[in-house]
């Protein structure tokens, strides 16, 4: 043919694109489905996608830095002799000693406890490091019940029973044999080196009724002290959320398909949940319905990253958030001054998610000595520490500009939205119209 | 002997009646009346004291139990002796699933049946039924030993980890990964001292180990059909 002729390029499918191809040849050489931690990464309708409105004729702002606006929350106010009070509303999500370096754990509770908030434990149990460094520790209550016990569990500030989470709502977990030192194993009463399974259900209790009595038992042991949570992935959260409360939840904790994990199957984080954004109107419609909005704190988690996303979070209802992925970031994961390092992993700083296989060069997501010991807890701390204020004074800005002397004064009124989709999720207007998708009959 | 009734002070007024017993006190001994199959009775003691509850008892009755020696003179509802750490729980009755769920260590001795999922992801708790068991009985077993003296519903020992399983009678649906095993003089002993403890009067060479074949402990796509 004539090289002068037009030609058509080249085109690729957008259907199979370069991801999905790849995808599929990998499957046919290995057999296996991928494995990888982290949240969901396609993109999603999310906070990017709403604005604030800001203060102008008709809202009074308040004077920044001169104006208090207030951050505390306290949580478990309904049932618990001892409600977690908390000088922010950003907490640190359960992330399990196992899938995380004590390093990394301990650098959490502290980064946690200088700034004033609480953080948690994981599936495997508490670490004295951890617990030591904490101010506020919330034991989780696991369907596997690693490392569960009664002296823990009366350690702790509060508890949380975990039926679910965002990156894989209806799966357990998997801590693959690599990352299985002695002291996991120990904790785990399991041989070292074999894969460790985390059931999906809980053993000893089935649905609501029986969350109730859960609870309860949880409650006598604990002198009816402690702050229980009830933590679910967001599928239903209308549903979910109504549940916990019936079940005698102090606190929701309400995590979106964005929320990370330690490790699971890819096609699970991709397409089972619904977005964060989502999630929380259904959520706190359902405590409104019940009465119970502000009486029964809800916590929103999966893809928290600034402080507007806190505002956010609390504007369309929720009492405090929680961040996971965000908190290891701040303590040195996936820093591009490993770039080396990633790329001799096969991959690239920001993108590493093979948190399974223990290779972790910052240290944070391994249980190899070595690796582990790169991370300095009191520095990491102090990075996560800085991390959380800024998100706080992020929020605070933002507050003020609303016209709001406390966070949580924030409300989807505040809010417009830059999408439809974000628009209907949100329920909060399309920017420039007064059109929320679903509202009058359209 | 201490009696406590609970049809006219409520569980939490007992539970917490018996965690404040000192450790060195001399009232050791605790009976509780009119238990009425309330939830979470005698969950989470912490020392060691002997409680007798004279009647049926509802879910997770000496959960996560230290050192106490609790008998139900009745049956017991789900989850009995629960993430038990340590001590012994007795129903002389019949129990209901999930009896001793995740239960670290100490015995738990149930003189009747045991429904679905009885030592459903021990982790090192000694376990006797003297009937049967129902299915998916220690699923995820980890450690520890279940010695049933009847028989054991379907899938006994589904994905089983390190956990021994002893049955007298019937076993003939084994789980994911669980295979009989050969009986050893060394499980001979050890299944005679758990019977002994247990006052259950069976022989030891009647019974048939299983176990787990170690055929899943690391994923291998090859036994994909297993899952």
């Amino acid at each position: 043919m004539d090289m002068n002729t037009p030609r058509t390029p080249p085109r690729k499918s957008a259907t199979f694109d370069d991801y999905t191809l790849a995808e599929i040849r990998r499957a046919a050489t290995t057999g296996i489905y991928d494995i990888r931690g982290a949240g969901a990464k396609r993109k999603l309708p999310h906070f990017d996608d709403l604005l604030f409105l800001g203060a102008s004729i008709s809202r009074y702002p308040l004077e920044g830095y001169r104006e208090k606006c207030g951050t505390d929350v306290v949580l478990g106010t309904r049932f618990a002799k001892k409600p977690l009070e908390l000088k922010i509303p950003i907490t640190i999500a359960g992330m399990s000693f196992g899938s995380l370096s004590a390093q990394a754990k301990e650098a959490l509770g502290r980064g946690a406890s200088m700034a004033g908030t609480s953080t948690t434990t994981g599936d495997g149990g508490m670490t004295p490091e951890e617990r030591g460094q904490s101010k506020h520790l919330v034991y989780q209550y696991l369907p596997s019940r690693y490392g569960m016990n009664p002296d823990d569990l009366r350690k702790a500030d509060a508890i949380e029973v975990v039926v679910g989470q965002g990156a894989k709502p209806g799966g357990g977990g998997m801590l693959l044999g690599q990352k299985i030192s002695d002291r996991v194993a120990q904790m785990r009463c399991l041989p070292k080196g074999i894969d460790q399974r985390s059931a999906c259900r809980h053993p000893d209790w089935t649905g609501p009724d029986d969350l109730e009595i859960k609870i309860h038992e949880l409650r006598e042991i604990t002198m009816w002290e402690k702050p229980i949570y009830v933590k679910v992935g967001g599928t239903r959260p209308y549903y979910d959320v109504a549940l916990a409360v019936k079940s005698g939840a102090d606190v929701v904790v309400l995590d979106g398909m964005q929320g990370g994990t330690a490790a699971t199957q890819e096609v699970f984080i991709e397409h089972v949940g619904i977005p964060t954004l989502a999630c929380i109107r259904p959520a706190v419609k359902a405590l409104q319905d019940l009465g119970m909005h502000r009486k029964v704190q809800l916590i929103v988690s999966g893809g928290i990253r600034s402080g507007a996303d806190v505002a956010k979070a609390l504007a369309l209802g929720a009492d405090a958030v929680a961040i996971g992925t965000a908190a290891l970031v701040a303590l040195g994961d996936n820093d591009p001054h490993l770039e080396e390092e990633y790329r001799a992993l096969g991959t690239t700083a920001g993108a590493y998610d093979d948190w399974h296989e223990g290779r972790d060069p910052a240290g944070i997501t391994t249980q190899d000595p070595v690796l582990a010991a790169r991370l300095d807890p009191v520095k990491a701390g102090r990075r996560l520490s800085n991390y959380l204020k800024v998100m706080t004074l992020e929020a605070q800005t933002v507050a003020r500009a609303c016209g709001k002397s406390h966070l949580h004064n924030l409300e989807p009124e505040d809010l417009c939205a830059l999408t439809v989709e974000a628009a209907a999720m949100a329920q909060v207007p399309l920017a420039g119209t007064g059109w929320i998708p679903g509202r009058g009959g359209y | 002997m201490n009696e406590l009734d609970l049809k006219a002070v409520g569980v939490t007024a007992i539970n917490q009646k018996l965690y404040k017993v000192p450790r060195d006190s001399n009232e050791r001994h605790w009976v509780i009346r009119n238990p009425m199959g309330q939830h979470a009775i005698a969950c989470g003691l912490d020392g060691p004291l002997a409680v007798d509850i004279m009647g049926h008892v509802g879910f997770y009755c000496g959960g996560m139990n230290k050192e106490a020696e609790i008998t139900v003179h009745g049956h017991a509802g789900v989850g009995v002796a629960e993430n038990m750490m340590s001590g012994v729980v007795w129903v002389k009755g019949n129990a209901s699933e999930s009896a001793g769920a995740t239960a670290n260590g100490g015995l738990l001795v149930i003189e009747g049946d045991a429904s679905s999922r009885c030592g459903i992801s021990m982790k090192g708790v000694d376990i006797v039924v003297g009937g049967s068991v129902g299915h998916m009985s220690a699923f995820m077993a980890q450690r520890g030993n279940l010695v049933v003296c009847g028989n054991a519903g379907e899938a006994l020992g589904d994905s089983i980890y390190e956990a021994r399983l002893y049955v007298k009678g019937r076993a003939d649906n084994l789980g994911a990964d669980c295979i009989e095993k050969e009986m050893r003089q060394e499980h001979l002993e050890d299944l005679a001292k758990l019977l002994e403890r247990a006052k259950m009067k069976h022989r030891p060479q009647d019974f048939r180990r299983y176990g787990s074949a170690r055929k899943l402990y690391n994923f291998n796509v090859d036994h994909a059909d297993a899952y």
